[in-house]
């Protein structure tokens, strides 16, 4: 869980500019795409099964006790308890949580835990966008800011996630005026927005200058100020480099919350859930593995919403041509 | 003492400014005295990219600067339209110092590339100097309409930049810079990326505009076909210092228009020879490009 402090932070996704070719007529016709569609849907359906039947032959033909070199385990073991069967999990979802008689079902329990940690990255997610496009503005307007303020960014991202969880539910049980209260969850939606607002200052900074000199200077010679030049002509540039940026935000923001919850010991949601279940493996096996696909849940539906944000800005992401 | 001072200054530059406004119905386009421009290079080094250029374009006139590259050319342009600020002389447009000139939108500009914002459309691209100066939409669609007609892509309004060819993009830049309806057009080799076949169909169609449209022109270019073709006057700049070493009259007879048999006149062939006479080894016969 410690790796996951410092999540995958490559921005330099730069949008396709090619497309120098001549096209007339619209390309983004309408049969040609959906074709494209469905394969890209059915050869994504294709790997998600790909895994499971690799799964399921490993459990076949593998060793049952595993293979091992003194300690070093070379190949993992292949009984029920280490690698039950994918039928075992699904089926583990759709049983009692417990033994007790007015127990809910696992999958509901799942639900509830995943809806609780979403929202809590929704939250931090919004934060760490707001602060990190904030700052890109600021360095974008001053030269001398982004000297000073961008080693710390990046300086920011190379703290250990377990080092400031402690820290920042200590400061947060310090915060409290008139009614309002700090609460645990938003410690965590803190630090989930602690990793979501880099890829965002980062990926808007080089879109905000991404506009090269001859549109600068053309809208220099349209005697505009900077702010009209920032919404017409600086705003709509990054957007390609935006969209990269929000998505890695969303997966920051689903990881952080997850191990911050673990960190901080907030219970409800599923990061905890994760850790509950992992005791259990000796005598459930399916048991474990509930959580976790609740948390492959919360990365989806994460991704998705930014992807459906991308679909509203597509005419932004056109590419741009040479005469 | 000093508010006095203010004052007595305020109305000293609303009586020029006013002067200025009475000057202005008869000032020429673009008036340079004794224009330097020095650019510092490394380590103090200065570069002197233009120095006692003395030009004058009238309204209406349409002017080509010629000349190898890194002549100046170029900046000279990028003066004009108060991108750069020359470092000595005089430059005056339309009477008013040039980043006057630029806040009043009193050109337009288009450059080699057609820097065409690929999310709007060709006619949001037309519209887009309209809309940041807050101009009605009714109106906003009725000039680009006029345009998109002017520039012969009428039926193109509803494409996207990357759905045109070059000399279609380069038609849209043009028709962006005439938006405002500018007396003043500022071209840095607006046809410099196209092929000669489209380039030449583009510079027809460019002195049809400005026959119609009645700016003043200055167009940088480097070729001299395009250079005589185009303009009334070529002034021929020389590299490093940028200097005019020479500016050619073109006379075709009368105010006929420029048609492609204009091609095949002896004016034009005449005035070609002259330009390149100028252009290489005259009386200081340096070879050109081989400086240093």
């Amino acid at each position: 869980m410690t790796a996951s402090t410092t999540p995958t932070m490559r921005v330099e996704t730069v949008p396709h500019s090619g497309g120098k070719t001549r096209r007339f007529g619209s390309r983004r016709s309408a049969r040609p795409g959906r074709a494209a569609a469905w394969r890209r849907a059915i050869l994504g359906a294709l790997g998600i099964v790909l895994v499971g039947v690799a799964w399921e032959l490993y459990k076949l033909i593998g060793p049952e006790k595993g293979f091992a070199i003194g300690d070093l385990i070379l190949l993992p073991r292949t009984n029920d308890m280490s690698m039950p069967h994918i039928a075992t999990m699904f089926e583990r979802l759709a049983e009692p949580l417990t033994g007790a008689s007015n127990s809910i079902m696992m999958w509901q329990a799942v639900v509830d835990a995943s809806a609780f940690s979403l929202y809590v990255a929704a939250v931090g997610w919004i934060v760490g966008v707001s602060v990190g496009l904030l700052l890109a503005l600021i360095m974008q307007r001053f030269r001398t800011a982004q000297s000073a303020v961008l080693p710390w960014i990046i300086l920011s991202q190379t703290v250990p996630l377990i080092a400031i969880a402690p820290l920042v539910r200590r400061w947060g049980a310090q915060i409290q005026f008139g009614d309002f209260v700090w609460e645990n969850w938003m410690s965590v939606a803190l630090i989930a927005s602690y990793l979501a607002f880099f890829p965002v200052s980062i990926g808007a900074l080089q879109g905000l200058n991404s506009p090269d000199t001859n549109h600068v200077e053309l809208f220099r010679s349209f005697g505009v100020g900077w702010w009209k030049t920032l919404f017409r002509l600086r705003v709509p540039a990054s957007i390609p480099y935006l969209i990269p940026a929000l998505q890695l935000a969303a997966a920051n923001a689903v990881i952080g919350t997850i191990v911050a919850e673990v960190s901080i010991g907030l219970k409800g949601g599923i990061g905890r859930m994760v850790i509950e279940f992992a005791g259990a493996a000796g005598g459930d096996p399916g048991k474990p593995w509930a959580p976790i696909f609740g948390a492959v849940a919360i990365g989806l539906i994460a991704a998705g919403a930014v992807g459906v944000l991308a679909l509203l800005v597509r005419r932004y992401r056109r590419g741009e041509t040479n005469a | 003492m000093t508010g006095q001072d203010g004052i007595s200054t305020v109305q000293d530059s609303k009586t020029d400014q006013k002067t200025d406004a009475a000057h202005a119905a008869d000032a020429p386009a673009v008036a340079a005295v004794n224009v330097g421009k020095v650019f510092d290079g490394k380590r103090g080094a200065q570069v002197v990219a233009l120095e006692d250029i003395n030009l004058t374009v009238a309204r209406g006139e349409f002017v080509s600067l010629i000349g190898p590259s890194g002549c100046g050319k170029s900046t000279l342009m990028r003066l004009i339209a108060d991108l750069d600020q020359p470092t000595s002389g005089e430059l005056t447009v339309f009477g008013k110092s040039a980043q006057q000139a630029r806040l009043d939108q009193d050109y337009g500009i288009a450059f080699q590339q057609a820097g065409l914002l690929p999310w709007r459309t060709v006619r949001q691209n037309i519209e887009l100097p309209l809309q940041l100066h807050k101009v009605g939409k009714a109106e906003r669609t009725e000039r680009s309409t006029e345009l998109l007609k002017l520039v012969g892509l009428t039926d193109f309004g509803d494409n996207f930049p990357d759905q045109l060819s070059g000399g279609m993009q380069q038609r849209v830049a043009i028709a962006r810079a005439l938006a405002e309806s500018p007396n003043l057009l500022l071209m840095d080799e607006p046809f410099g990326a196209l092929d000669e076949m489209t380039r030449e169909h583009m510079q027809g169609e460019l002195a049809h505009i400005c026959a119609e449209t009645g700016a003043a022109v200055v167009f940088v270019t480097h070729s001299i076909p395009e250079a005589v073709f185009l303009a009334d006057r070529v002034v021929v700049l020389s590299p490093r210092p940028g200097r005019i070493r020479a500016i050619v009259d073109v006379k075709f007879s009368g105010s006929v228009e420029r048609t492609e048999h204009l091609r095949e006149s002896d004016v034009f062939f005449s005035s070609v020879s002259e330009v390149r006479e100028h252009l290489h080894g005259s009386a200081d016969a340096n070879p050109l490009g081989v400086d240093n």
